[in-house]
């Protein structure tokens, strides 16, 4: 038996001048699936459905829908339909004319475009409204009149481009569910495009989770909030708390300078690892026998739901803890972790690694500057070399001339005790840092490496 | 301190002078006679006289014929222009719109004398060669305007409902740039009804329009009934431009 796989997406890459936007993904959309692209401006989503729509060509790989390679097929002849972002309603045309434009280019007899047409309208609780011109709805009714437009054709897939961008927190809320309701009655799979991760769990069957062109994880919405599989991932959906950790062995791994139970395996032993644990998922308990570690409360704010705290721990970490019940500020309070919401997550890198030649005895050229490093036996000008540097030995400057090479903050993470950022340079290197300087994304800076951090080995080829 | 409303007294004066006094004296003549008694007389003689109906049935028929020739070779021009994947070059546009700027009699004089020299008989043709000529920057530009701010997601929600190119242009990029054009008729077709230096020029004289019997009048001092024609003229412009006053077409097309 052949998959049942809508559409399976091969090997995908795509470039705009020189940038390369989506970078070999892979991933295939079960029939009747909702399924969500997801991730933050410019991590490749639109692109891709824009190249399902076939506005977009791939430069490489194919995109299969029922097994068949449409790569080639002008988007007119593709039975998908679209939800555009700012719904491109015809502004020349009523809600009717609107919705009946797909079945009147496929010669659709009146009859039948009316009958449609009008079932349509009831689906999207837009009777009575054929009429009326698009340019007199709501932005709520012509998101519904967008949807209907291309629902009405009936489209093997329907692909939705952030269609709930523009709309206010309660009607994006109440739509969502009629989303859903109407993907649940219509039994079409959909294809989602949002940066909105509330909006994903609340819809998807299936979320992939993308970033810098690159899908980080595929899964359900459960799966991917419950065990994300890096940083990015945790960071990115909901709130948490990301620390660094070592595995000691199977089930057993430190954070917060304490030890503790977890349900992981296959790690190996002794491994430095980045250890997630959601703040709902920090429990007070008043029993010294099942305290694992002591807090005192920093903050508290009323969140509606919940309480949200920031408590300091005993080992000089920063928690942020979500209860149904609000602890004085100040106060002294007992604290523990299951092993079941503990999810420990390979590093992706543990040091900075770059490839660079060495201009002279106490100079390297990497990362498109010249960095002065410490007189290494057996290592002179011209050798290419291996340059290993620690995050926290990564200096960084508030002036980008001041630094050897400049670059720019492009993402951040708050690990407890200290920032894990990823600075972008002008040559498109990356550096990861360790520091406890307060920086926010977007912030330009230089960046400086000391001599003695520089640590390095001379390539053997 | 001096209100605010007091900066546009040069305005003012200035559209008084120039704009209002002008129009209220060319129907203080067409209603009066030569002595100056209030008369309809004016108005009755064009619509007497044979002459003057022709001419100005010509002149329409010429302004109608002016007007679908540029809109017949500018719209796919502004098309042209418009596209990306076409034009890649602002230059280009310039050079569409440069005539523009310059003087159309210089223009008109520059035709009539290549018309001469490749020996071509001035008539009805020439008339609209030099028109079209003339007129065609004013369709091409308010449509290119509008093309280039169209937004392209309507071609493509077309084309993702299953419109080939060829059906996206009709269903949607005509419809949606009617405004451009409609400011490019208004554009050529009100100036060419009251055009003559290039009826004068182009066709010898040999054909007359609206506008050249108001000059000969006016030059012949006949000024009550050149007035009334002129008011006749400035009665079809205002009702041509009713034509374009639904919604904010102005705004959309640009140029005016």
């Amino acid at each position: 038996m052949a998959n049942d796989y809508i559409i399976d997406i091969q090997h995908l890459s795509k470039s705009f001048g020189g940038v390369k936007v989506l970078d070999d993904i892979n991933f295939y959309i079960r029939r009747g699936e909702f399924i969500t692209l997801l991730g933050p401006s410019g991590c490749g989503k639109t692109t891709l459905l824009r190249q399902i729509a076939g506005f977009i060509a791939p430069d490489e790989g194919r995109i299969l829908l029922e097994g068949k390679d449409i790569s080639g097929i002008p988007p007119y002849q593709r039975p998908l339909n679209t939800v555009f972002q700012r719904y491109a309603l015809f502004p020349h045309l009523d809600v009717y004319d609107n919705i009946a434009f797909g079945l009147k280019l496929q010669k659709v007899p009146p009859k039948e475009i009316e009958k449609r047409v009008k079932k349509m309208l009831k689906m999207v609780s837009m009777t009575d409204y054929e009429d009326r011109s698009v340019d007199s709805l709501s932005g709520g009714q012509q998101q519904r009149v967008a949807i209907a437009r291309a629902l009405v054709n009936y489209p093997k897939v329907l692909l939705l481009d952030e269609p709930l961008a523009a709309l206010d927190l309660k009607m994006r809320k109440d739509m969502q569910l009629e989303l859903k309701e109407i993907h649940r009655k219509m039994g079409i799979t959909f294809i989602y495009v949002t940066h909105d991760q509330e909006e994903a769990l609340t819809l998807s069957d299936t979320i992939v989770v993308m970033n810098e062109g690159k899908i980080q994880q595929i899964g359900t919405p459960i799966d991917i909030y419950n065990e994300p599989v890096n940083c990015f991932v945790a960071d990115f959906i909901g709130e948490s708390n990301i620390l660094k950790g070592r595995m000691i062995r199977d089930r057993r791994v430190a954070f917060l300078k304490h030890e503790f139970d977890c349900v992981d395996e296959g790690f190996g032993e002794d491994v430095p690892v980045d250890v997630v644990v959601r703040p709902e998922d920090i429990y007070f308990t008043t029993d010294p026998a099942k305290c694992q570690f002591k807090a005192k409360v920093n903050s508290c704010i009323f969140k509606g739901v919940h309480y949200e705290m920031w408590v300091d721990t005993d080992t000089g970490y920063e928690l942020m803890i979500q209860d149904y019940d609000p602890y004085p500020v100040g106060s002294e309070v007992m604290l523990y972790i299951d092993p079941d919401d503990i999810q420990v997550m390979h590093k992706e890198r543990t040091r900075n690694v770059y490839e660079g030649t060495m201009v002279d005895q106490t100079h390297v050229d990497m990362m498109g500057g010249v960095f002065e490093c410490l007189p290494q036996e057996g290592i002179g000008a011209g050798d290419k070399v291996q340059a290993v540097i620690r995050f926290e030995d990564v200096d960084l400057l508030d002036h980008q001339e001041d630094g050897v090479v400049a670059g720019e903050v492009h993402f951040l993470i708050y690990k407890g005790d200290h920032y894990h950022l990823t600075v972008r340079t002008e040559d498109d290197y990356r550096i990861w840092v360790d520091t406890n300087d307060i920086w926010d994304k977007g912030d330009l800076v230089g960046v400086n490496i000391a001599p003695e951090a520089i640590k390095l080995t001379r390539c053997n080829d | 301190m001096i209100k605010r409303s007091y900066w546009s007294l040069p305005y003012l004066i200035f559209m008084v002078v120039f704009v209002v006094l002008p129009l209220v004296l060319i129907v203080l003549y067409a209603f009066q006679d030569g002595s100056g008694h209030f008369t309809l007389s004016n108005i009755a003689r064009f619509f007497t006289d044979s002459d003057s109906l022709q001419t100005f049935a010509l002149s329409i028929e010429v302004a109608i014929e002016n007007t679908l020739i540029c809109i017949l070779l500018g719209y796919p021009a502004a098309w042209i222009l418009a596209n990306r994947k076409l034009n890649r070059s602002a230059v280009t546009v310039m050079l569409f719109i440069m005539p523009m700027w310059i003087n159309a009699l210089m223009r008109t004089l520059a035709t009539a004398e290549l018309f001469n020299m490749f020996g071509i008989t001035l008539g009805k043709g020439t008339l609209l060669f030099g028109m079209v000529y003339d007129y065609i920057p004013f369709m091409i530009y308010p449509i290119y305007n509008i093309l280039m701010k169209m937004d392209n997601s309507y071609a493509e929600a077309a084309e993702d409902l299953g419109a080939t190119p060829w059906k996206v242009f009709w269903k949607i990029t005509v419809p949606l740039s009617m405004p451009g054009v409609m400011s490019g008729v208004l554009m050529v077709f009100m100036p060419t009804v009251s055009t003559f230096a290039i009826s004068e020029f182009l066709t010898n004289n040999k054909i007359k329009l609206f506008g050249t019997i108001i000059q000969e009048n006016i030059n012949s001092s006949m000024w009550n009934y050149g007035a009334a024609l002129a008011f006749i003229m400035l009665l079809i412009i205002g009702i041509t431009s009713l034509f374009n006053d639904n919604k904010d077409s102005q705004a959309e097309g640009g140029l005016i």
